[in-house]
């Protein structure tokens, strides 16, 4: 989907601040999170892909204003009320100190996903070295393709094994596998003339992103 | 939830909503305490940047096992006995003499974390995410790493499974070290592509 997530090249953000490498977490809420995210990934309560589009699916004033685990925390909301876990504004109620609605449910996890590649039948369309232009897809749904090398044409320089399609394992459409490529785009190509010279930036991209350059 | 324009989300905001999730996760029984805090423990005491220090000095020392690594470093770095949760597949470039790498994730913050443990808050944030890509001499400039004139910078986007981790250049004066205390000198910026390791006048 074309939304706030999709960051790269975007301008008005600002600087970056560094900070030092400080504690592992910034806050107990934040390493409760962080737990709760593995631990329901873990339990088959999502795969990884439908939590990554739950995230962009935040609206943008929140998905900016509540922080890295702030999202974490929405997103895990939003599967669990999809998937009957939780009913709409369980959460906030408990939040208000509402008692728990239900007992235990029972979870219908999914499989774990064990890695990401898979043998397809079909040879690589495209060999290391091959141009390669991306095509111009605008989904509504989950995507991997960033908005900035959209139309861009690239080199390939590396050739993947086949790996699950966020595009539809998102959407509970299966994991229809596809090759993945690295493709090495030039600086110019993506920025224009006003580019940072001898800046190329590299993209793992799925075979349906891809046409012959 | 309430968004407000610029202002960040009070901490408080944040605080309940973790601890409602929290709260109705384990009495739903879809995930318990235990699993949590599992979790958090790993982070906090077993998988960090040290583990990917281990990784580098072992490439400064070994050139064999450094060409495995830049061949098929998910199965390398499994040589080195260390906790780490392999949750995607690994891929290690190299910094040599004219080239330097930074790692991103613009769509999200894809981040070797099974490896490197928890990634910096910058690294997650959309300054970063947004600008490293078009512009990351200036960005690298801003923290503090300035790179040679003529020398390309080559920015690895994680947009896919494949997680990226950069393999600094060795420092000078540190030739008789071993790889036990050249570990001492990598740090975790160097990993990502934002800084260089220590010099051993540092440690």
């Amino acid at each position: 989907m074309d939304g706030i997530h999709d960051m790269g090249g975007t301008h008005g953000f600002g600087r970056v601040s560094p900070d030092s490498d400080g504690p592992v977490f910034h806050s107990v809420w934040e390493a409760r999170v962080h737990g709760m995210g593995y631990a329901l990934l873990a339990a088959g309560g999502a795969n990884i892909d439908a939590y990554r589009h739950a995230i962009e699916r935040i609206a943008p004033r929140d998905y900016l204003s509540v922080g890295y685990y702030g999202r974490w925390a929405i997103a895990m909301e939003t599967l669990l009320v999809e998937r009957g876990y939780l009913r709409p504004g369980e959460l906030a109620a408990r939040a208000a100190g509402a008692p728990v609605s239900s007992g235990p449910v029972d979870v219908a996890p999914e499989p774990p996903a064990n890695g990401f590649f898979r043998d397809v039948a079909a040879d690589p369309r495209f060999a290391v070295g091959a141009d390669v232009r991306v095509r111009n897809l605008h989904p509504a749904g989950h995507t991997r393709l960033p908005g900035y090398v959209r139309g861009k044409r690239g080199v390939v320089t590396r050739v993947h094994r086949a790996c699950i399609l966020p595009d539809t394992n998102a959407h509970g459409l299966g994991e229809c596998p596809e090759y993945l490529f690295s493709v090495r785009f030039d600086s110019v190509e993506l920025w224009g003339d006003q580019a940072e010279l001898a800046a190329p930036v590299s993209v793992d991209l799925f075979d349906r992103y891809l046409a012959a350059g | 939830m309430s968004g407000n324009g610029g202002h960040k989300h009070s901490h408080s905001e944040n605080e309940l909503r973790a601890e409602a999730l929290e709260a109705v996760l384990t009495e739903k029984g879809i995930v318990t305490a235990e699993a949590i805090e599992a979790v958090i423990r790993l982070f906090e005491e077993d998988i960090g940047p040290m583990n990917g220090a281990r990784v580098v000095a072992r490439a400064w020392t070994d050139p064999a096992f450094r060409a495995r690594l830049l061949d098929d470093a998910t199965t390398a770095v499994g040589e080195i006995e260390m906790v780490m949760i392999l949750e995607a597949p690994l891929v290690v470039v190299p910094n040599e003499p004219g080239v330097h790498n930074v790692v991103v994730c613009t769509l999200c913050s894809c981040y070797p974390s099974g490896l490197l443990g928890i990634s910096p808050s910058w690294y997650k944030d959309p300054a970063y995410r947004s600008r490293v890509v078009r512009e990351p001499r200036n960005v690298l400039s801003e923290m503090g790493l300035e790179l040679e004139p003529g020398w390309e910078v080559r920015v690895w986007d994680s947009s896919a499974e494949l997680r990226y981790m950069v393999l600094p250049e060795r420092p000078p004066g540190c030739d008789d070290w071993s790889a036990e205390r050249l570990a001492a000198l990598v740090t975790r910026d160097s990993m990502i592509g934002t800084g260089r390791p220590r010099l051993p006048s540092e440690i």
